[in-house]
């Protein structure tokens, strides 16, 4: 199976999350192999997903949780589930 | 979705439904950031975020007792974080946002951006925090629909079944939307990165596999 650039594009993602079949993936994978602008496409769309997953990207607001666990307190002594 | 309660978190929920509902407090305790950045990244607001997190929780102790065991209590807290983002930005989002988010394609042909070799862009490369800072307001900026999965997929990390479960959705149009969602935050993201992240193991090996 030979892929084209616009054909590895539709699979960037289920190929990011390890998705594809075998025989599809070693399609892209050979596509890989030649292609330095679909690697590039595809590195930088992984450096986007592990830059989202870095716990500094979203952090907590300053004191966030002692606010919660106040504002639940008094729930918590005049309602029950 | 198939996954059980863990054991201490099935004793907890029960003995907050007994009268013991200070272990509420304990219960929750883990999913407190969960529970935040997904609101927060649908509803762009600190404020706002903050207050519905709050509300989510209240919600969910309130009713704690229509938590089904055979569910992840994550999988049930972000449902209700969810829902209550939702009616939220409804409330707020004027009507012309709201035709632009139900369009069925507004990222057009969803191709990538293509740049021959994307290490050689220093010119408009940013330092991480500058990066991070793009990547919430690209975020933002999604089309509603693809953000809500973006966010439980890729920040919050839930499986495509419990994304699925959480937002009222099928497996594949889970996957379709995180697609395009992707495909669209590469494209508005990819003329800023400057160097190839380094391979890390622990919270990033899904990426390595």
């Amino acid at each position: 199976m030979t892929l084209e650039c616009k054909h590895v594009w539709q699979h960037i993602s289920a190929y990011l999350d390890h998705q594809l079949d075998p025989q599809l993936l070693a399609a892209v994978e050979l596509h890989l192999q030649t292609c330095k602008v679909c690697t590039a496409i595809i590195d930088s769309t992984r450096n986007i997903l592990i830059l989202t997953a870095d716990q500094h990207t979203y952090e907590l607001p300053i004191g966030y949780s002692d606010r919660l666990h106040q504002r639940l307190e008094l729930l918590l002594k005049t309602e029950s589930p | 979705m198939n996954t059980a309660a863990a054991p201490n978190e099935s004793a907890l929920i029960s003995g907050v439904l007994s009268g013991d509902h200070e272990l509420f407090h304990q219960l929750i305790r883990p999913y407190e950031r969960l529970v935040y950045v997904t609101i927060f990244a649908i509803l762009r607001n600190q404020t706002e975020a903050e207050d519905a997190a709050q509300e989510s929780m209240i919600n969910a102790f309130r009713n704690l007792k229509t938590f089904r065991g055979d569910a992840k209590f994550s999988t049930w807290l972000v449902t209700i974080a969810m829902n209550e983002a939702r009616k939220r930005l409804r409330k707020s989002k004027s009507a012309a946002e709201d035709s632009l988010d139900d369009s069925e394609d507004p990222a057009g042909d969803l191709t990538p951006a293509v740049l021959t070799d994307w290490r050689e862009v220093p010119l408009q490369a940013l330092e991480r925090k500058e990066l991070g800072e793009k990547l919430r307001q690209a975020v933002a900026a999604l089309p509603e629909k693809y953000r809500e999965v973006f966010v439980l997929r890729d920040i919050e990390e839930l499986n495509q079944e419990e994304t699925a479960a959480a937002l009222g959705l099928n497996v594949p149009v889970v996957k379709v939307r995180l697609h395009r969602a992707r495909i669209m935050l590469q494209k508005q993201l990819a003329p800023y990165l400057k160097t190839q992240a380094p391979r890390r193991g622990g919270f990033f090996r899904r990426w390595f596999r």
